[in-house]
């Protein structure tokens, strides 16, 4: 039974989360909007105030969320994200060889061969949301796609050979 | 111009002013060597500097005071850049009572100060203002200093200085334009104008923010810089023209911006705040002679100190209201005492429409108690108090 987390918002600042943990000492994490984390464990004397304020960087929480254990969750939230009633979400490379590259997505006909959508293309640091049909892949892209298992087996073989 | 002066003056100019930054860096680095607010080291600067000072600027004074212009804008934008919208709405629901206390509790010692020294009706309202807010850059830095972000009691104390950010949207648009009017009965049929175009603005900002948002939006730091910059400058230029002041349009351009501008712009904008803000105290503290300072020094002293338990009272009060026990109210308290920036930029518009002459080294002295006694009494007030406590209750069994 997970405890019950409290968020409160701080303005200018960020976002408080805390919680009571089964022993009664209150824990907390102070996320700024900055991205720099702190580790926050309550006095009990007075229990207003921090007995300990662990300033975290993003490496630092990176390090302390894997020590606890938190990316196996993460991990499963993931897989449970990626199989919703049989559908399946995946990340496929464009490969050169593939004849999909440098052709848009309506001459390809993804969709009428596979029955998968590609609902994103992540190119660079950029991600197009929804391409439409005039949009031409191209080498090196990935292409989010969502559709049965099947139909993804064959989208990925389509990227990697044409 | 620099540009068109002689090569001899463009090195006077350069030396000078190199020598002015460079006096500001070590006044900031002592405040830092402190764990003080630079503030008041900057206007004690100021005040050694420039009229009946010990030396006074030559060619570098026009450049001081056009980068105190510039600075006043600046504080303004990353005031309103400091809170998104929703923060604002979010704020206005729970945090009205407590706002109001603190409007009525600290803006009236200064009101029935200004009342009492005689002053003219346009400068009592800037006293009521100058005792009213408080410096949320040096509360900010207090509470990160001392590791209270985290602490349970504050978010009312954030929730009091976002009510002050708030009432500085009504508040300085009714100074600018009382104080075009020449006397407070005259200046009270622009107030109404004044007002009505703040709202519009602000509903405009709210409403269509993310339009200016997107438009300035870009992956160069440099682009978005500018952009955002210039922007201000020509807003708050436009807002000086129509008699508004430059500080509200500047103010009404950080309301306007919002999501990932907004982020960015107050990171990128900060460094250039700080140079031109001290540019701005060193500027104020020019103007006043310190001989000026002597009369004055009782009614600051006075104001400070009921001033400062009020702004206790109003953070007790608050924190109290959201279930916070006593050693947190206490926190919250002394957390609110500082004055500063806003303080100043508030005098600062009586001092250049030329009303009240002793307006400047009132809120100066003012902002130097204060901004000076506010972390000090934030740091170890509450430690002292809760150990007297401790010492007079009796020693708990088994410890």
């Amino acid at each position: 039974m997970m405890a019950e987390v409290e968020e409160t918002q701080l303005p200018g600042v960020g976002v408080r989360y805390d919680f009571v943990t089964k022993e009664g000492d209150r824990v907390g994490v102070l996320a700024h909007r900055t991205g720099r984390r702190e580790l926050l464990v309550y006095d009990s004397v007075d229990p207003d105030a921090c007995r300990d304020v662990v300033r975290l960087d993003a490496d630092d929480t990176q390090t302390l969320a894997e020590l606890l254990g938190t990316s196996h969750v993460s991990e499963r939230l993931a897989d449970l994200q990626q199989h919703i009633e049989g559908l399946t979400i995946d990340w496929l490379p464009v490969s050169a060889t593939s004849a999909c590259a440098g052709r848009t997505l309506r001459e390809s006909a993804l969709r009428t061969e596979t029955g998968v959508s590609i609902v994103a293309v992540v190119r660079g640091d950029e991600t197009i949301p929804a391409p439409g049909g005039d949009f031409t892949l191209a080498q090196g892209d990935t292409a989010v796609a969502v559709g049965t298992p099947e139909g993804i087996k064959e989208l990925f073989r389509l990227l990697q050979q044409g | 111009m620099i540009f068109a002066a002689a090569p001899a003056e463009v090195a006077l100019v350069l030396t000078e002013l190199g020598l002015v930054v460079l006096g500001l860096g070590l006044l900031a680095r002592l405040a830092d060597r402190l764990s003080l607010s630079p503030i008041p080291f900057y206007l004690v600067g100021g005040l050694l500097v420039g009229r009946g000072g010990l030396v006074t600027l030559d060619v570098s004074e026009t450049i001081v005071a056009v980068g105190s212009e510039i600075g006043v804008v600046l504080l303004l934008l990353t005031l309103g850049l400091e809170y998104s919208s929703e923060e604002l709405g979010e704020n206005l629901r729970v945090g009205l009572p407590a706002g109001v206390l603190d409007v009525v509790a600290n803006a009236a010692p200064g009101v029935l100060a200004g009342l009492a020294l005689g002053w003219d009706g346009r400068a009592v309202v800037l006293l009521g203002g100058v005792t009213y807010i408080s410096s949320s850059g040096v509360i900010s830095k207090v509470l990160a200093d001392l590791d209270r972000l985290g602490n349970r009691e504050t978010p009312s104390v954030l929730s009091i200085l976002v009510m002050e950010d708030l009432a500085m949207a009504v508040y300085l648009p009714v100074v600018a334009a009382l104080l075009t009017g020449g006397s407070l009965l005259a200046g009270l049929p622009s107030v109404g104008i004044a007002l009505a175009t703040v709202a519009l603005v602000l509903f405009a900002a709210l409403r269509h923010g993310g339009v200016l948002s997107r438009a300035l939006l870009s992956h160069s730091d440099e682009a978005l810089l500018l952009g955002v910059l210039g922007t201000t400058l020509v807003v708050a230029g436009i807002a000086a023209q129509l008699q508004v002041s430059a500080a509200v349009g500047a103010f009404l351009v950080g309301i306007a911006l919002g999501g990932a501008v907004q982020e960015r712009a107050s990171l990128l904008v900060g460094p250039l705040r700080d140079l031109f803000a001290a540019a701005f105290f060193l500027f104020f503290g020019l103007q006043i002679d310190p001989a000026e300072l002597v009369p004055v020094a009782g009614v600051a002293v006075a104001l400070a100190l009921v001033t400062a338990g009020t702004k206790v009272f109003t953070g007790w009060w608050a924190a109290k209201r959201m279930g916070i026990a006593r050693p947190g109210r206490l926190r919250a308290g002394t957390a609110l005492i500082a004055r500063g920036e806003f303080s100043i930029v508030i005098a600062g518009l009586g001092v250049s429409a030329g009303i009240e002459p002793a307006l400047g080294a009132v809120a100066a002295a003012y902002v130097l108690l204060l901004a000076i006694a506010g972390p000090v009494a934030a740091r170890y007030v509450p430690a002292l108090v809760t150990e007297r406590a401790e010492h007079s209750r009796p020693a708990p069994a088994g410890h």
